[in-house]
């Protein structure tokens, strides 16, 4: 029998039963069933309805909270949204975000991760710090980024004038060419710790001999970055690509605390837009229709990341 | 071959619920009944009713006067409870979409542009048969049409509310100027020029410009200043013709002149009376509870020193102040109607409102001539009294937040340089127009 | 200490020193302004040290009166760790349970239960809000502490059970079945032998519940409404109107909010790596 230590999030590998196997796997099925259930209540018993729900009210014409009348309409939602330039403007703001602020904090997370990695007196206290950010709730770090980047009384203005830096204090999150660019920031600042522990969890496991090895070799560390440590990291750093990617296109909570989308829907990502049609304009079988064209969008990348992982591993046996 | 089975028969499933949910879709999104979540008795007469009430935080009554209101209505009406939710003004439209499915509000505080949306949705209940007629001639106009939508009652008036200007006699003197050099705009820009060219303060000038409804208030006042309106007589917006384009190239002049704080496209009306409040603009425009902040010694540094008026005019002799009353509705679903306009009933009689017209302006035209009441905020009182007789109210369609989304982006747009107010404005005419 | 160990040492203690100013700066920041004086903080050019120690704020937050921002606050911080803590425990009884037929079971659809589970993740909260405030609209349980733990659940579970599956694979099946051939059942099995062995597993994922749970928004926003239910995240974005004028009172409101959170991050970061028990291929 076969038996390979699969790892729970990799895809599911065929492993063969003999057939003595089958009666054991029908209890071990019951067995499953039972300590599956109150998880399988707790997600889906809150998740399938509304899912369903809304992916109804995406093909039906909802003007209204209270609508009275709602016409089928089909696919007209769709088709609706994908023709309209806001649509596509939200898209391409939040494929920016979502490939900045994941470069950056792979980036970063790997220069910390590296960095927790190694051995120094007082490692211990900088762990403590690095898990800052990672603690502070979204909306107390939009709060205070905020306040950092106050057109008026922002610290970054008086930190940039008082270093002759700047000239005269700027509106970072009222002028639409940077506050993007400051959302990302104060995104990057609050993942970049959690980045960074996933990608320790993967450094943690590279075998000391082969640091050895290459040493031995009198490899430059540049040279082992790039043929140990990249290498053996490709599923840290694909799982981290998924599940940041997946956070970027859902990100709401950071833009409705910072920006609400302003200045001139210069930070209206897709879930923000999905979000002031359903509610502000009550449009909501528009809204559903977007919400799910979201859901495919991620459906789409989280597909061809796996299936750039398949291959990859492939190629390290 | 196992998993190919699997997605079959996932697939199966997956259509089967759908089409169950599609036969048992009549009503797509209203699913619960109208089920208010601390509920007493079920409404009519006998068990005690708890009312769920939406109000606002920020600008008007605060939440002391409320309460202190509530209990006074509680004790005339034993049989009712109040439990009163303050949101902030941006948070409050998206809160009673989201709350109308569920009937979780019986009253709510509806701003002056959205009855039009929330009437012809079927948001809130019509109380015209519950209108007295001597409300409509002992109210103010202006208040009157927070509560109005084709010629029907939504709700009740919860007070007129304009922007007024408010100047720094302080700064003012420092120049040589008083109040009366800025009754008009032409004024204000001179006296602006002469605080900057003499150092007092680096931009006498803040706005809430920042891409949010408060933006729409400051240019209403300006394009009504240009004696301009946003639709002509058939509805149709108009902002790209004449006065409309002035009043944003005027506002944008006063930016490129550095006349106006280069931040005020980020700031709210809280914002620009902070700015006030730290001496930090000379001049602005804010709603009438302003006043009473800026002589807040715990949160001003110009205390007594803000002259208060109305909205200077403008080359044409106009000085219409924005429409920016609010009014009290019944939210659709509510099941204590009754209980719920006799609160409405009591928040904006003339007892009630008078106590408290220090906060809020009263809905009656006979309070502005009581001396009792107006010695209470005199200031204030003359000043509105005067703005309330010229009103510019922003166009009364169904869809207004998407119109009005469509021209904060392109306004902004202008301010920002990004395009000239001309192109901007044609640009959003245009996407109105394109509008459903 | 050898030539190459020292500059080993300058190469990361420089790095370190960086990354812990850019990580400390915006927080020490927040933490100061919340005890210095506003006249201070809004200063220009701005004064980095105030004369002295503003305490007000904290004041205000803990011993404010009815319908004060101090009272949200205080209603709001009780919500959000009676929430958190309830979806904490739950997705962890749960969860544990869950991962255990992952990890040590065989069963049809293993892999694209799992799947589904994880699918889950990709479905951006927007896509439920209107039903899910209906239905529970329809059961009373808006503005409920009870109505939100409901909710979370279903963001928190699919994470431990990923941690908690991931990391019981790790546990070497001969342990139990040592333990199961002297007659001891799976579920005994679980309890006396596997879950000793995942204390790492077990507190990284309490971690990310606890921190997912105390971050959660969205479903607050909406589903909350008074001070019976609204947790800190709402209460936060809310510091508007008349209290934006004291950027110090937000800066206090944020500390403290982010308080209980550190103190969980900075007890449990230890068993982070351990307990994530690696997605990678083991040699």
């Amino acid at each position: 029998m076969t038996t390979t230590p699969d790892t729970v999030t990799g895809t599911a590998r065929a492993t063969e039963y003999p057939p003595r196997r089958k009666k054991l796997r029908h209890t071990q099925g019951f067995l499953a069933f039972w300590l599956l259930l109150p998880a399988l209540l707790a997600v889906f018993g809150v998740v399938i309805y509304p899912t369903l729900r809304t992916l109804l009210i995406s093909f039906f014409q909802v003007d209204s909270a209270l609508a009275t009348s709602t016409p089928f309409v089909g696919l007209q939602n769709y088709a609706h949204v994908l023709s309209s330039p806001g649509f596509w403007a939200a898209s391409g703001r939040t494929l920016v975000f979502t490939i900045v602020s994941t470069t950056f904090e792979l980036v970063f997370g790997m220069v910390v991760a590296g960095l927790l990695n190694a051995r120094f007196p007082g490692r211990w206290l900088f762990r403590t710090i690095v898990v800052i950010p990672w603690a502070v709730p979204t909306i107390v770090n939009a709060a205070m980024w905020k306040g950092i980047f106050n057109a008026q009384y922002g610290s970054l203005n008086a930190l940039l004038t008082q270093l002759h830096l700047i000239g005269d204090y700027r509106a970072w999150l009222g002028d639409p060419n940077t506050a993007l660019a400051m959302v990302i920031v104060a995104d990057v600042w609050k993942m970049t710790p959690l980045v960074a522990f996933f990608l320790l969890a993967g450094l943690t496991s590279i075998p000391g001999e082969l640091y050895e090895a290459a040493r031995i070799d009198r490899a430059s560390w540049p040279r082992i970055f790039r043929s140990i440590v990249l290498p053996l990291l490709v599923p840290s750093i694909s799982i981290v690509l998924v599940l940041r990617t997946i956070d970027a296109f859902k990100v709401f909570d950071i833009i409705y605390a910072m920006t609400r989308g302003g200045p001139v829907n210069s930070t209206q990502t897709i879930a923000f837009y999905a979000y002031t049609t359903a509610f502000s304009d009550q449009s909501f079988g528009l809204g559903s229709a977007l919400s799910y064209l979201i859901v495919l969008a991620i459906l789409a990348l989280t597909t061809i990341y796996l299936r750039l992982l398949r291959r990859s591993e492939m190629s390290l046996l | 071959m196992r998993i190919r089975r699997m997605n079959r028969r996932g697939a199966l499933a997956a259509s089967a619920v759908v089409a169950t949910l599609a036969l048992a879709a009549c009503s797509v999104t209203g699913g619960a009944k109208a089920n208010n979540p601390t509920a007493g008795s079920t409404g009519g007469g006998g068990g005690p009713v708890t009312l769920n009430a939406l109000f606002m935080k920020q600008a008007g009554y605060s939440e002391d006067d409320i309460a202190k209101m509530i209990t006074t209505f509680e004790s005339q009406n034993p049989n009712i409870k109040v439990t009163p939710t303050f949101v902030a003004y941006e948070a409050l439209h998206d809160k009673i979409v989201t709350s109308a499915p569920a009937g979780t509000y019986d009253v709510v505080l509806m701003d002056v542009i959205w009855p039009a949306e929330f009437a012809s949705k079927g948001l809130i209940q019509d109380v015209t048969s519950r209108f007295p007629d001597s409300w409509k001639t002992d109210m103010l106009g202006g208040a009157l049409s927070a509560a109005q939508y084709q010629g029907k009652y939504y709700g009740v008036p919860w007070g007129p509310s304009t922007k007024l200007f408010y100047a720094n006699t302080d700064m003012l003197a420092k120049v040589g100027a008083t109040t009366a050099d800025v009754q008009t705009w032409d004024g204000v820009l001179t006296v602006a020029k002469k605080l900057k060219d003499q150092g007092i303060v680096q931009y006498p000038l803040a706005w809430s410009w920042s891409q949010a409804e408060a933006l729409i208030c400051d240019y209403a006042q300006m394009l009504g200043a240009f004696g301009g309106q946003f639709t002509d007589d058939s509805g149709k917006l108009i902002v790209n013709q004449g006065p409309g384009v002035q009043a944003l190239e005027w506002m944008k002049k006063t930016m490129d002149d550095g006349l106006t704080n280069p931040a005020s496209t980020t700031m709210l009306e809280d914002d620009v009376s902070k700015t006030m409040a730290s001496g930090q603009a000379a001049m602005s425009l804010n709603w009438e509870s302003t006043y009473r902040d800026l002589n807040d010694p715990s949160i001003s540094q110009v205390v007594g020193k803000v002259a208060v008026m109305p909205t200077p005019t403008g080359s044409t002799g106009a000085h219409p102040g924005v429409n920016g009353s609010m009014a009290w509705a019944i939210g659709a679903k509510s099941a204590h109607s009754d209980e719920a306009f006799k609160l409405i009933e009591f928040l904006s009689s003339e007892e009630n409102q008078d106590q408290f017209a220090v906060s809020q302006m009263p809905n009656w035209k006979a309070s502005y001539s009581k001396p009792d009441i107006t010695k209470t905020n005199p200031d204030v009182f003359k000043a509105a009294g005067v703005a309330y007789d010229s009103l510019i109210s922003r166009p009364e369609v169904p869809n207004y937040t998407q119109v009005s989304q469509i021209l904060q982006v392109e306004i902004q747009n202008a301010l920002l340089g990004k395009k000239t107010p001309q192109q901007a404005m044609d640009d959003a005419v245009a996407q109105a127009n394109a509008l459903k | 200490m050898t030539k190459r160990r020292r500059r080993y040492l300058a190469l990361v203690y420089t790095g370190v020193v960086i990354v812990s100013t850019c990580i400390l700066a915006p927080f020490l920041w927040m933490l100061g302004a919340s005890v210095t004086p506003q006249r201070i903080l809004i200063s220009r050019p701005l004064r980095w040290i105030p004369d002295h120690l503003d305490w007000s704020r904290y004041e205000q937050i803990f011993r404010g009166g009815p319908r004060s921002a101090g009272e949200t606050f205080r209603a709001a911080m009780l919500n959000s760790l009676i929430v958190a803590c309830a979806t904490v425990a739950i997705a962890m009884v749960v969860g544990i349970l869950g991962a255990y037929a992952f990890a040590r079971l065989r069963f049809r659809f293993r892999g694209s239960v799992l799947m589904i589970f994880l699918g889950t993740y990709m479905l951006p909260q927007i896509a439920l809000l209107i039903p899910l405030y209906l239905i529970l609209g329809g059961v009373g349980l808006l503005d409920n502490r009870l109505g939100l733990v409901i909710v979370d659940l279903s963001l928190i579970v699919p994470f431990v059970l990923w941690i908690m599956a991931n990391y019981f694979l790790t546990i070497p099946e001969e342990l139990e079945d040592a333990a199961r051939v002297d007659g001891t059942t799976r579920l005994g099995a679980l309890w006396r032998i596997v879950l000793p062995s995942a204390r790492p597993g077990l507190f990284a994922a309490i971690m990310f519940a606890f921190l997912l749970a105390w971050d959660e928004f969205m479903y607050a926003l909406i589903f909350t409404s008074t001070n019976a239910s609204k947790t800190l995240p709402v209460a936060i974005s809310e510091f508007s109107g008349r209290y934006t004028t004291d950027f110090g009172l937000v800066a206090a409101g944020g500390v403290l909010a982010a308080l209980p959170a550190l103190v969980v991050a900075i007890a449990f970061q230890r068993f982070v790596v351990s307990g994530l028990g690696t997605g990678a291929v083991k040699g």
